[in-house]
């Protein structure tokens, strides 16, 4: 149906697609995998038209086409459904499917086609609502909605499960084999591979904008798979046995009113974290955790005794002087939250460590220490970075997490509060992280991991919680907890109404 | 009757408000910040003056304004959508810029002086006690106000490229993604929040005060600017804020007329005031975040 | 579109110094037009306005005067706009500082003492802070944007000085013109040069640059100004109270601009009158850009912008050009200087060049 020959697309010296290929056949869910910067992203956003080309050429059921726009594609019949929602908070569902659609049809035919195709395929949407008080779901449920409006031959799909509950990727995984069975093509874009082996008839793997492999995701395993994308193996997380200490975090009844209109009240939250464990909290985005994130790092303050870090109440202190009770926090958002795009990786060091790491004297900055620790900070972690002192903007994903991650850990932190440590970063920097977070907790650190990958807290928690809006969970050992128990509580089910787990010994 | 002239004086005080004021939401809605009101306004008053009095003609003068508006604008477009550069910075650039080239246009012109444009008379409407004068005696500017108050709002809330508009406004990127033309439709807007300027300075010269001195908008665009956050971006109510600030600015006026005891300089400063005020109790009530999602970022597309 | 922009993988370090002169060059060539469109021969023109003000030891000085000013209100703007804060009412914040020394030198300097003098200059200061402080208060406590009250605000000075100068502080025997008595030694700037009328005042400037380099590069405070103004959240992560920051950054623009005004008064003016800045707040904000945000640019900048004033001033006397001409050519060179800005980040490719561009790279 779409087949692409020798796409190179470059921004400014970075190839970011260098002569790739690329066919789909009718009735095929095609997986398109690769890390984070392999190109999977730029090759969709040619194919949808939203960038052209340097070089090569698109055959649209056998014949060559140029797409020049968007809505060249649409009018193709290659619909979109985007990773980072393409909608408008401030307009209604009716009024972001038609900035979607290319015709002149009327608000309320619109509304009335969304209800019929929606309660079609079972994917309920009130086309009156406004974006901004749905969930992340019912958000992904628009943009399918508006890609399905179009009758589309073609659909590429963009990271969908990403912010899905277990439960509610099963009924995207349902919707997709229907369309399918339509004869649709689907172009699958993940980094799942386990949902690659379950949905997927072929797979195209990318790695540094080339195509490295087509292969039949059925007849392999995900390891085989990972090594495909990686170009080597992948190590797997050593863990180190400890014993869990002495509470050093320890949340009593911690309720906040949201901050913005839109933002999400935490109601009555309690945990504790214990010296030498790593305690996850699951959950869907935009459901407290950077809210709670908030509070446990003192950007928020709380009721006095709602938050206490080593026995001390320090909701209402600030963050440097929960810095200097020996916590440490990484927040989720690299640019602009946990480092300053534009300042150096020394300046940046100075943003966590100036109330703590001894680099001011008087007032006065001592800038020698703070490049001498950005640099230890970099051999620690192996930091790839142009030059001896870049800004941080200049780094990629992986290597500005792993800065900031070791950033903090070489503080020697005893409670760590990490809000999403591998998002968006490369295979080999998130098992670098996650190692080091492990062996943190295996010196006697207490770790709080929020995170939304299921694989990660699966991988490293010991204990995990659920966040579902705003509300926390009981902690549970992890051994004792099943993947469909977890998506039951991500999807805000009420503990009582979840079966137990079974009994852990 | 005193209520009537109060009236008449009030809707024409009001209206450069409104026009430059709705363009500027217009401009501010698609996210772009263009704080050079006051200097397409002053470039309106002078470029549309002297072309009314070398023509003789009004409705020529305010086209030139218009012109003159969209031209300062046209500039303002090149600086924040080609070169992506700052919109606040930009804006003040346009105002001393314009401030300046309207003072050299209009120099040859200081001292002129021509009738006010023609007010409408309807034979038998326009006679009709108090209603009469007010709503069918009013010059054209007054009625083309109306009727742009009107077109604005249609436009945002019954039109596929008004919808555009807004989207844009709230989220560039996502606009793009779809294939809409983020730039070029904030390079309309801007043209149109230029124009609106424009216009709104040339009633300035040719209606409200017929003569030209330099500098002569005294602030009233930023007033406008104030307007359209006070409006919470929305028409009707940049109308209610624009016909308070004409109250306020013609009432003070009647004050110092009867010499209330009050130092003249208190009360010319009162609209100013009253800016500051009107600022602070909107923003108590709605917080910074009210306005379109991405006002006064700029947008470069990926190619 | 026309123009295409693609951003640089790095900042230009060329562009960052070349982008001023560039700017300046362009306005230059501006000039020459807009004098040529006017019937000014354009080459003895941009002699008067740009050599001539050089030429002698009495405008040279005049230079310094000019500039003073210009850089003091620049370098507490560049720390503000460093803030992310938006003061652009420096020009009220001017005449709060000459409003408030003034009133101390009306009212003490018949003591003829030495404190007359500092009392003004630390009163100018505080009053210009103060002044600063309401927009600033503003914004931080009810969210009212800073840049549409602290213009409004300048309105509201300058009718204020209108008043005292009109009324109460009126000199009696200043056959009833809007002025004040003129200041007492005391009460006056002394010279730095006999003859002249470069005075001490003008010193300040230096020193302010010189402490504002100090301060934004050396110190956690200057760190943690620049570090709210980039990024506001990455400022509260690292424990910086944002509010603070900002009515530190107004308190310090505002005390600049402040003493900038009560200067002018006790210095080149000697008086208080209706109007006592040919927009010296305004300009700054040129100044602030055209330096870049940095205390030695502003330095420069601010003797360009300076040399506008003078050659405006000397143009209106020799060639009978009008003053707005100057106006014009300080909002052309504050247009150079951000779309000059904009090649630091960005390469800039017209009408789709750059896939030849790429081609060639290839």
């Amino acid at each position: 149906m779409l087949e692409a020959r020798g796409i190179v697309k470059r921004f400014g010296d970075l190839a970011a697609n260098d002569g790739v290929d690329l066919a789909v056949g009718e009735g095929e869910i095609h997986a398109l995998l690769g890390e984070n910067g392999a190109g999977k992203s730029t090759l969709v956003k040619v194919l949808y038209g939203a960038l052209q080309p340097d070089e090569g050429e698109i055959f649209w059921q056998g014949a060559h086409v140029e797409i020049a726009s968007p809505a060249a594609a649409r009018a193709l019949g290659i619909g979109m459904v985007f990773q980072h929602f393409s909608l408008f908070e401030a307009l209604t569902v009716a009024e972001n499917v038609a900035l979607g659609l290319p015709t002149r049809e009327t608000l309320r035919s619109i509304a009335s086609r969304i209800e019929a195709l929606s309660a079609a395929f079972g994917l309920p949407l009130d086309p009156a609502r406004y974006v901004h008080d749905l969930s992340v779901g019912e958000r992904q449920r628009i943009e399918i909605v508006r890609c399905l409006l179009q009758d589309p031959k073609l659909i590429i799909m963009d990271e969908p499960t990403s912010v899905l509950t277990p439960q509610e990727a099963d009924l995207l995984f349902a919707t997709l084999g229907r369309l399918a069975g339509e004869g649709r093509a689907i172009l699958y874009i993940t980094h799942r591979l386990e949902e690659v082996r379950r949905l997927c008839d072929a797979a195209t793997v990318l790695r540094q904008g080339r195509v490295v492999a087509g292969v039949s995701p059925r007849r392999e395993t995900a390891a085989a798979l990972a090594r495909l994308m990686v170009g080597s193996d992948v190590q797997p997380i050593e863990h180190r046995a400890a014993r869990a200490g002495a509470p050093l975090l320890e949340l009593r009844r911690l309720s906040l009113p949201p901050d913005r209109v839109l933002g999400t009240a935490l109601v009555d939250i309690s945990l504790s974290v214990r010296a030498g464990e790593i305690v996850a909290i699951a959950g869907v985005a935009g459901n407290g955790q950077g809210e709670l994130f908030a509070a446990l790092s003192g950007e928020r303050p709380s009721r006095a005794d709602a938050v206490l870090i080593d026995g001390a109440p320090v909701g209402q202190r600030g963050i440097t002087q929960r810095r200097r009770l020996g916590a440490a926090f990484v927040p989720e958002e690299r640019l602009g939250h946990s480092a300053v795009p534009h300042l150096t990786l020394s300046e940046n060091v100075l943003l966590t460590r100036h109330g703590t790491g001894g680099l001011t004297r008087l007032g006065f900055l001592l800038r020698g220490r703070a490049a001498q620790l950005a640099a230890e900070v970099c051999a620690a972690f192996d930091v790839r970075k142009p030059g001896r002192d870049p800004e941080a903007a200049s780094l990629s994903g992986g290597n500005l997490q792993k800065f900031v991650v070791g950033r903090e850990l070489l503080a020697e932190p005893r409670l760590l509060v990490v809000n999403q440590p591998s998002w968006g970063v490369d295979v080999g920097a998130a098992v670098m992280i996650r190692q080091a977070l492990v062996d943190l907790a295996a010196q006697g650190a207490a770790v709080l991991v929020i995170s939304q990958d299921l694989d990660e807290i699966l991988e490293i928690a010991d204990r995990i919680a659920v966040i579902a809006h705003g509300r926390l969970s009981e902690a549970h050992p992890a051994s004792a907890l099943s993947l469909e128990r977890i998506g039951l509580l991500m999807g805000g089910a009420h503990p009582e109404s979840v079966p137990e787990p079974a009994d852990a010994d | 009757m005193l209520l009537e002239p109060l009236l008449l004086t009030i809707i024409t005080a009001a209206t450069p408000l409104l026009v430059a004021a709705l363009g500027e939401l217009v401009v501010e809605r698609s996210g772009v910040l263009n704080l050079g009101v006051e200097g397409m306004m002053v470039m309106g008053a002078s470029c549309g003056f002297v072309v009314a009095i070398l023509t003789g003609s009004s409705i020529l003068g305010a086209l030139a304004g218009i012109g003159a508006g969209m031209a300062l604008a046209a500039v303002f477009a090149l600086m924040t959508l080609g070169f992506a550069a700052n919109q606040v910075a930009s804006g003040l650039a346009l105002t001393i810029f314009g401030l300046g080239l309207s003072g050299l246009i209009g120099a040859d012109f200081v001292g002129a002086r021509r009738d006010p444009a023609p007010k409408l008379h309807l034979a038998g409407l326009s006679d009709l006690p108090f209603v009469g004068p007010i709503l069918f005696g009013e010059d054209g500017f007054v009625y083309a106000s109306v009727a742009l108050l009107l077109g604005v709002s249609w436009f945002l809330w019954r039109t596929r490229t008004g919808l555009m508009l807004r989207a844009i406004g709230d989220n560039p990127i996502s606009a793009h993604a779809l294939g809409h033309q983020v730039l070029r439709v904030r390079l309309l807007a801007i043209l149109f929040g230029g124009g609106c300027a424009g216009l709104a300075g040339a009633y300035l010269s040719l209606g409200y005060t017929p003569f030209w001195v330099r500098g002569m908008t005294a602030g009233r665009g930023w007033i406008a600017l104030a307007l359209v956050v006070f409006s919470s971006w929305i028409p009707w109510r940049l109308a209610l804020g624009a016909y308070l600030f004409g109250a306020v600015t013609i009432l003070q006026l009647y004050a110092q007329g009867y010499g209330l005891g009050v130092p003249s300089q208190l009360m010319s400063a009162l609209p100013y005031l009253a800016t500051i005020l009107v600022l602070v109790a909107i923003s108590r009530s709605h917080g910074r975040g009210a306005g379109p999602a991405s006002l006064g970022t700029p947008f470069v597309p990926d190619h | 579109m026309l123009i295409e922009l693609e951003r640089r993988s790095a900042p230009s370090r060329i562009m960052m110094l070349a982008s001023p002169a560039i700017a300046v060059a362009l306005t230059v060539v501006t000039a020459a037009l807009l004098l040529a469109a006017i019937g000014v021969d354009p080459v003895h023109g941009l002699g008067v306005y740009f050599i001539a003000p050089l030429s002698t030891g009495w405008s040279l000085q005049e230079l310094a005067v000019k500039a003073s000013p210009l850089v003091l209100i620049a370098v507490g703007l560049a720390i503000c706009f460093r803030a992310n804060s938006w003061n652009i009412g420096a020009e009220g914040q001017y005449l709060a500082g000459a409003m408030l020394g003034g009133w101390f030198a009306l009212a003490y300097q018949t003591a003829g003492a030495w404190w007359v003098l500092p009392g003004m200059l630390l009163l100018g200061a505080l009053g210009g802070m103060l002044y600063a402080l309401i927009p600033a208060a503003l914004r931080v406590f009810f969210g009212a944007n800073e840049i549409l009250t602290s213009l409004m605000l300048v309105y509201v000075a300058q009718f204020g000085l209108d008043y005292l100068v009109r009324g109460p502080w009126r000199d009696p025997h200043g056959f009833n013109f809007p002025q004040t008595v003129a200041f007492e030694p005391a009460a006056t700037m002394p010279l730095l040069l006999a003859g002249g009328r470069l005075h001490w005042g003008v010193l300040l400037a230096p020193l302010a640059v010189a402490v504002a380099i100090v301060f934004l590069g050396a110190t956690l405070r200057g760190f943690e100004l620049r570090v709210v103004g980039m990024a506001p959240r990455a400022g509260r992560f690292a424990g910086f109270d944002v509010r603070r920051d900002i009515l530190l950054a107004f308190a310090v623009s505002g005390a600049l601009a402040g003493l900038a005004g009560i200067i002018e008064v006790a210095g080149p003016i000697g008086q208080l009158l209706p109007t006592l800045s040919p927009g010296y707040g305004f300009a700054a904000i040129i100044v602030a850009f055209l330096g870049r945000l940095n205390p030695i640019g502003i330095l420069l900048a601010g003797l360009i912008l300076a040399l506008s004033y003078l050659g405006g001033e000397q143009a209106q006397i020799a060639l009978r050009v009008p003053l707005d001409l100057t106006i014009v050519l300080q909002g052309a060179l504050l247009f150079y200087v951000l779309a000059c800005d904009t090649f630091i980040l960005y390469r800039l490719h017209l009408f789709g060049g750059r896939r030849k561009a790429v081609q060639r790279a290839a």
